[in-house]
């Protein structure tokens, strides 16, 4: 790790690589539409990066093609390039299902398979040829335990997911992005369809996975950020306004922009 | 201050069109419950036993029978029909009788209804019954009844010897001489033997032959024995109009007291009738006995059709939706499958004839079975050609509910499969496929019930008017796919309009139409039970 102008926070024995993902000069485009005009950021690891913006900016955009989500789309293109631990996502030697094997996500709406709590949870080990039932209970266990959902479940785990409420379903969803393992962990809106008391156990989670997984958490809840975000990206109209600790975006703000949206002015 | 609400509100815009939408449903549902209801009681009162009438006509003769229906003639004379039997002696069973050709009508108790095996029911007044040792029994004796139900039991338990002797072992012995008749041509065809071992195959399959031909000649004579055993008692009866006559024992197969039978005997008397219906072979034309082939047939090619149907439609309407480009040729193709339901079902019938029947199956014979030819095997209508044809029939119906059951997955699931670094494939066959199983089997009951209802088509490629053997039994291989098939819907065109004494045959049409549509609901029940203990299981999760 070379000596970079941003301090390295240093935990224990790592040092923590303040450039897991890096995004260089990169636009999108839907078909004819740009959605991203020439975004350029480095999202640290092991922290909590969120991105925060009015409608249609552009940030789920970004996440998205943080595991190539928007490939699934027609008529998409890109430029500039993303790379993650120093590699490209966009080389043609990176196989797209290996790709998000490393980059777990969790949807807005919660999205549970048709199948059982236990078969949801180790789905993503299942696909992958991992079938050994004693990996796949130890999985089941940390995975939920993670997540607080364990003692909750543990009596049901061959039910159906579609017995849970609104809450356990979206910690369902993250104990599966977790379960094999990612480094990092997208989350697109995970709290905006629920209520406040399954927000706060959500959150709570969150602090305690950035001590294993980098998480990069688009929201369109101001406090949210203020309370779980280490960092905070502000984007308008496609462009990222402004990138900086979250505290510094907060209380003091370089971009009248930024100032004028977390004021509540607009947006 | 103004009143909150006007006095009389104005319905709201729309009313009456909801009032259109009601009325529509209800024709529709009083249309439904009415068809039923006429097939159901039709169909019903087949099986029960009516009391026999005894009427004197004007011109001094005397019939005796069922009375059938009332009906009003174009001038006005009411006409009755009745069911009078016997018609190995009036030539029809059912004759009309004005109502003011009647004199007097009666029901007199010394009536009795024989089920026969031959000429259908007889209604008669027994005269006595003349054993083979020379004894009689006459029709006032007390023992009567007692020795008649004995009689009936041996003879039924003679003709299921004589069938198992016949069909069983007589039919084993037949299917070897087959084989060794294949054999032996091929033999002479095979140019590669020599002449010496062609002559020891030959000679041994001749003494094999020559041992069958002993046992067929012990068993023939067998069954010999006990047809004649059949013709040793008889029953000597007496026909309303007077005329004497005698019936063998063997014919008979049961008998009762229409006119002094008690509500519970006849309530025995019609399920008893609804079990021979459902469990016997047919007889005189299909006008009697039952329709057991016709409704496993029915069954057989029903399932058949669905295992052949569902794979390709499911395998077809996944590529179509998850696969193919989205464009031009895959909007024709959807447009051509769609227009594929709508083509009329004879024309696949002539396309199954000429295709499977004529092209496939003769090239099956030339491959596999070229040994029995000329003889077809394959290349001739059969139970898996039909089954083949309605399965191209309902594949349209397959497809369509299938894309549509794949549209309806929620796009959420497939991105969670596909971030969990699930492939394309694995997306579908796991998450997608499951979630869609639900629609594709409603896909499923709908081809089942236009497939099991089909006639048009199976005229054409192996349904037949009586078929000798199921195409399911305990002979090896089990399954005859070769096989001809009776089917319950071409049953009913049979005995509606072929056969030769119609209204002999109406009862069983409408009994027969009342099975198809049971056995068509029983098969839908079973696809929508499974279906919703899939949805339950599936059920799309909400907040």
């Amino acid at each position: 790790m070379s000596d970079e102008a941003t301090a390295s926070p240093i935990t224990g024995v790592f040092t923590l690589n303040p450039r897991m993902i890096e995004v260089r000069d990169f636009s999108f485009w839907y078909g004819a539409k740009q959605a991203i005009f020439n975004v350029a950021m480095n999202i640290p690891e092991r922290k909590v990066t969120a991105f925060i913006g009015p409608s249609g900016c552009g940030k789920s955009t970004l996440l998205r093609n943080l595991n190539r989500m928007n490939d699934l789309i027609d008529g998409v293109r890109h430029e500039g390039d993303i790379l993650l631990d120093g590699q490209s996502l966009y080389d043609p030697s990176v196989e797209v299902i290996s790709l998000r094997k490393r980059v777990g996500m969790v949807f807005q709406k919660s999205n549970p398979f048709p199948k059982s709590i236990y078969e949801n949870v180790v789905f993503s080990l299942r696909v992958a040829g991992r079938n050994k039932r004693s990996e796949l209970d130890e999985v089941v266990e940390t995975s939920l335990r993670h997540v607080a959902l364990w003692d909750e479940v543990k009596d049901r785990l061959h039910e159906s997911a579609y017995g849970l409420s609104g809450g356990q379903m979206q910690r369902l969803c993250i104990a599966r992005a977790i379960a094999n393992r990612p480094q990092i962990l997208l989350m697109d809106e995970p709290c905006s369809a629920l209520d406040p008391i399954a927000t706060l156990k959500i959150e709570e989670l969150m602090s305690q996975l950035k001590e294993e997984y980098t998480i990069v958490i688009v929201t369109h809840n101001m406090q949210q950020a203020r309370r779980i975000a280490d960092d905070t990206a502000y984007f308008l109209l496609g462009k990222l306004i402004e990138h900086a600790p979250t505290s510094d975006i907060f209380t003091n703000p370089q971009r009248i922009e930024t100032e004028r949206y977390i004021s509540g002015q607009m947006g | 201050m103004a009143p909150l609400f006007k006095s009389k509100p104005t319905p709201p815009h729309g009313e009456p069109f909801v009032w259109l939408g009601a009325m529509g449903l209800a024709v529709g549902v009083i249309m439904v419950a009415g068809l039923f209801i006429l097939i159901l009681s039709n169909g019903l009162s087949v099986f029960w036993p009516a009391r026999v009438v005894e009427f004197k006509l004007k011109d001094g003769s005397i019939v005796a029978g069922e009375i059938v229906r009332e009906q009003v003639q174009a001038g006005g004379a009411k006409e009755l029909q009745i069911h009078t039997g016997n018609k190995d002696v009036y030539g029809l069973a059912y004759r009309f009788v004005a109502e003011t050709d009647i004199v007097s009508r009666s029901e007199p108790p010394g009536y009795l209804m024989v089920g026969r095996i031959e000429y259908g029911n007889a209604i008669l007044q027994p005269v006595s019954l003349v054993l083979g040792d020379g004894t009689t029994v006459k029709a006032d004796a007390t023992t009567f009844d007692d020795r008649l139900q004995s009689l009936v039991k041996e003879a039924a338990a003679r003709r299921r010897q004589i069938e198992k002797v016949e069909k069983v072992e007589i039919g084993a012995i037949n299917r070897k001489m087959t084989a060794s008749d294949v054999e032996l041509r091929a033999l002479e065809r095979d140019s590669k033997l020599d002449a010496e071992h062609r002559e020891k195959r030959k000679l041994a399959i001749k003494n094999s032959t020559a041992t069958l031909q002993k046992e067929y000649e012990t068993l023939a004579a067998q069954a010999r024995d006990l047809r004649a055993a059949q013709n040793r008692d008889f029953l000597n009866y007496r026909l309303a109009t007077g005329e004497e006559r005698k019936e063998s024992a063997g014919n008979l197969m049961m008998f009762y007291h229409p006119n002094s039978l008690g509500f519970f005997g006849r309530v025995e008397i019609f399920f008893s009738r609804i079990w021979e219906f459902l469990t016997e072979q047919p007889r005189e034309a299909n006008t009697e006995g039952g329709i057991f082939p016709a409704i496993f047939g029915t069954f057989v090619m029903t399932l058949m059709m669905c295992v052949l149907v569902t794979p390709f439609g499911v395998i077809a309407a996944i590529y179509l939706r998850e696969y193919a480009k989205q464009g031009l040729i895959v909007r024709a193709v959807r447009i051509s499958v769609n227009n594929l339901a709508g083509v009329p079902s004879i024309v696949f019938g002539v396309f199954g004839l000429g295709f499977f029947v004529y092209t496939l199956g003769a090239a099956v014979d030339q491959q596999l079975f070229s040994d029995a030819l000329p003889t077809p095997t394959f290349g001739t209508g059969g139970i898996f050609w039909a089954s083949l044809t309605l399965a191209l029939l309902t594949l349209p119906v397959i497809i369509v509910a299938t894309e549509e059951a794949l549209v309806a997955v929620p796009r959420g699931i497939r991105e969670a499969a596909l971030a969990a670094g699930a492939s394309k494939w694995q997306t579908i066959q796991r998450v997608v496929l499951p979630s869609a199983t639900p629609g594709i089997l409603t896909g499923v009951v709908l081809a089942m019930a236009r497939g099991a209802g089909e006639v048009a088509p199976l005229m054409l490629v192996g349904v037949v008017k009586l078929a000798p053997s199921l195409p399911l039994d305990t002979v090896a291989p089990f399954f005859h796919l070769d096989r001809k098939f009776m089917h319950l819907g071409f049953h009913i065109y049979d005995l509606g309009f072929q056969s030769p004494d119609s209204d002999a045959a109406k009862p069983m049409v409408f009994a027969t139409a009342l099975l198809l549509i049971l056995l068509v609901i029983v098969m839908n029940l079973a696809a929508i039970l499974l279906r919703n203990r899939l949805r339950k299981r599936y059920a799309i999760g909400t907040f």
